[in-house]
C-alpha cells in the first residue's frame, strides 16, 4: 500500500458466509489487496473501501442485510458510513 | 522464563482442485458450490449406449438443439449446493409450518367469507396438479439435461414443487377442516371442468417434449412466468381485499420462491442467448410458442379467477414477462 496513514482494511473470517462479501470488496474494489491468511482473509486498500448490498446480492443470490456483515467481520480500520445499502470505510 | 507465541503461516501447496485451477485460476480458494457441481458429471468412457435410447450416449449434449461451448458456463446465481439448499429450505420450511399452526390455531378460516373460500377451492387447489406435473417435467430436465449445475438446479426446482404442492394439498385439507372434499373437487375439476382442460392439455404436451431445454423454456421460463404473478400474486391480492388474508399467509412460501427462480431463469437466458444467435432465435421462438400456447390456455381460467378483469390481468403478466425475459437479450 501507498501511503500506510490512509490505509483502510476490513478482515473477515474465511468463510462460505464470507465469500461473497470478499468477491463483492474485490468486484467495486479494483486496487483492493486481498490476503488470503489461515483462517482469515484480509483487504485493504488505500483512501476507501465499499461493500454494496447489491453487488453482495447478485454473488449470493438472494437478498442481504448489510447488517450481516457484522456475524463475520474480525476487525476493520477506518471511519464507518453504514446504511440500508452499502459498507463504507475511510477516514475523515 | 518467558515464551514466545510467533505466528507462522503455512501456505497451502494448491488452493483448489485441478479441474477448478483449470477454470478459475489459482490465485483465490473456490467456493463451496463450485467445488459440488462443476464437472461432476463424467463425459468420458461410455461403454455401452443405455438400453431404451440407441441414439444417445448416458449423458449427450445432442438431446438439445441448444449448443453451448462449456455447458458450466451457466452457474445458479443463488449458488445452490446440497448445504446451501436444504438450510434456505429448512428455514422457509420452519416459517410455513407456524403459519399453518398459526391458522389452524385460531381458526383463521372461520372468518373468511364463504366466497372467497369457494374461490380458493377452485381456482387454488387444482393448482396442486400444476405443481406436480412441474416436478414431473424437472425430473425429466434432471435425467436428461448435460452438466451436473443444470442437474443440480432441475432437481432441486423438482423437489421444491412436490413441496409447494404439499402446502397446497394443506390449504385444501385446513378449508375444510381436514376433509377431502375440496381435494376431490379440485381433482374432479382440474379432469373434467372446461376451464382447466385447456392447461391440462398443454401440460401433458410438455411431459412429451424430446428436448429439454425446450421443456426448461415452457416449464420453468414460460409457465412459471405466468402461473405465479398470475395466480399467487394477483389472485391472492385479491383475496386478500375480500378478506382471505388467512391464504395469503399459507402461500407466502410461493411468492419468496418466485422471486427466486426469477434471478436464475433470467441468468439462464442471458447466459445461452449470448453464446449464440442460433442459440437466442431458439430460445425466443420456443418463448413465443409457449407464451402464446399457454395464455390462451390460462385465459378461462384467468376469467374464472378474475371475472372480466381477467383477460387484462393475463394480458399484463404476459407483457411483465416477455419485457423481462427481452432485457436478458431474447427477441420477443
Amino acid at each position: 500500500m501507498s501511503d500506510k496513514k490512509n490505509t483502510v482494511f476490513l478482515i473477515v473470517q474465511d468463510n462460505e458466509d464470507a465469500r461473497p462479501i470478499i468477491e463483492a470488496v474485490e468486484q467495486d474494489n479494483p486496487d483492493a489487496n486481498i490476503q488470503y491468511q489461515p483462517g482469515i482473509v484480509r483487504m485493504e486498500a488505500a483512501g476507501s473501501m465499499i461493500v454494496n448490498r447489491e453487488t453482495v446480492e447478485e454473488q449470493i443470490g438472494r437478498e442481504w442485510d448489510v447488517q450481516e456483515l457484522h456475524l463475520v467481520l474480525v476487525s476493520l480500520a477506518g471511519n464507518v458510513d453504514e446504511d440500508d445499502d452499502k459498507f463504507e470505510l475511510s477516514w475523515h | 522464563m518467558s515464551i514466545e507465541i510467533s505466528a507462522k503461516s503455512i501456505t497451502p501447496v494448491r488452493l483448489k482442485y485441478g479441474n477448478l485451477e483449470e477454470r478459475f485460476g489459482d490465485k483465490k480458494p473456490s467456493s463451496r458450490y463450485q467445488e459440488a457441481v462443476y464437472d461432476i458429471q463424467p463425459t468420458t468412457n461410455f461403454h455401452y449406449r443405455p438400453l431404451w435410447d440407441k441414439n444417445h450416449d448416458l449423458y449427450d449434449k445432442s438431446r438439445t438443439k441448444i449448443v453451448m461451448e462449456d455447458w458450466y458456463s451457466f452457474a445458479d446465481p443463488r449458488q445452490y449446493y446440497y448445504g446451501t439448499y436444504t438450510i434456505t429450505r429448512a428455514k422457509q420450511q420452519e416459517v410455513a409450518e407456524h403459519n399453518f399452526a398459526f391458522v389452524d390455531q385460531r381458526d383463521l378460516f372461520d372468518s373468511v367469507p364463504e366466497g372467497v373460500k369457494q374461490a380458493a377451492r377452485e381456482i387454488l387447489v387444482p393448482l396442486r396438479h400444476v405443481e406436480w406435473a412441474a416436478n414431473m417435467n424437472n425430473c425429466q430436465i434432471t435425467d436428461e439435461c448435460y452438466g451436473a449445475n443444470f442437474s443440480s438446479l432441475a432437481m432441486f426446482n423438482a423437489m421444491d414443487r412436490l413441496g409447494m404442492a404439499q402446502y397446497v394439498t394443506r390449504i385444501g385439507l385446513l378449508m375444510d377442516g381436514n376433509e377431502e372434499a375440496s381435494l376431490d373437487a379440485g381433482k374432479q375439476a382440474w379432469m373434467e371442468a372446461p376451464e382447466w382442460q385447456g392447461l391440462r392439455h398443454a401440460i401433458e404436451d410438455m411431459f412429451v417434449l424430446d428436448d429439454w431445454f425446450e421443456l426448461m423454456v415452457a416449464q420453468n421460463f414460460v409457465l412459471d412466468g405466468l402461473i405465479f404473478p398470475l395466480l399467487y400474486d394477483r389472485f391472492e391480492k385479491k383475496l386478500t381485499q375480500e378478506g382471505g388474508a388467512a391464504i395469503a399467509m399459507l402461500t407466502e412460501f410461493m411468492d419468496d420462491w418466485y422471486k427466486e427462480t426469477v434471478r436464475w431463469t433470467n441468468t439462464l437466458a442471458k447466459v445461452t442467448a449470448k453464446e449464440s444467435d442460433a442459440n437466442k432465435d431458439l430460445i425466443s421462438e420456443w418463448v413465443s410458442k409457449w407464451s402464446n400456447r399457454l395464455t390462451d390456455a390460462l385465459e378461462p381460467v384467468a376469467v374464472k379467477a378474475f371475472g372480466t378483469d381477467g383477460v387484462n390481468e393475463l394480458a399484463e403478466v404476459k407483457t411483465e414477462l416477455l419485457t423481462r425475459l427481452g432485457k436478458q437479450g431474447l427477441s420477443v
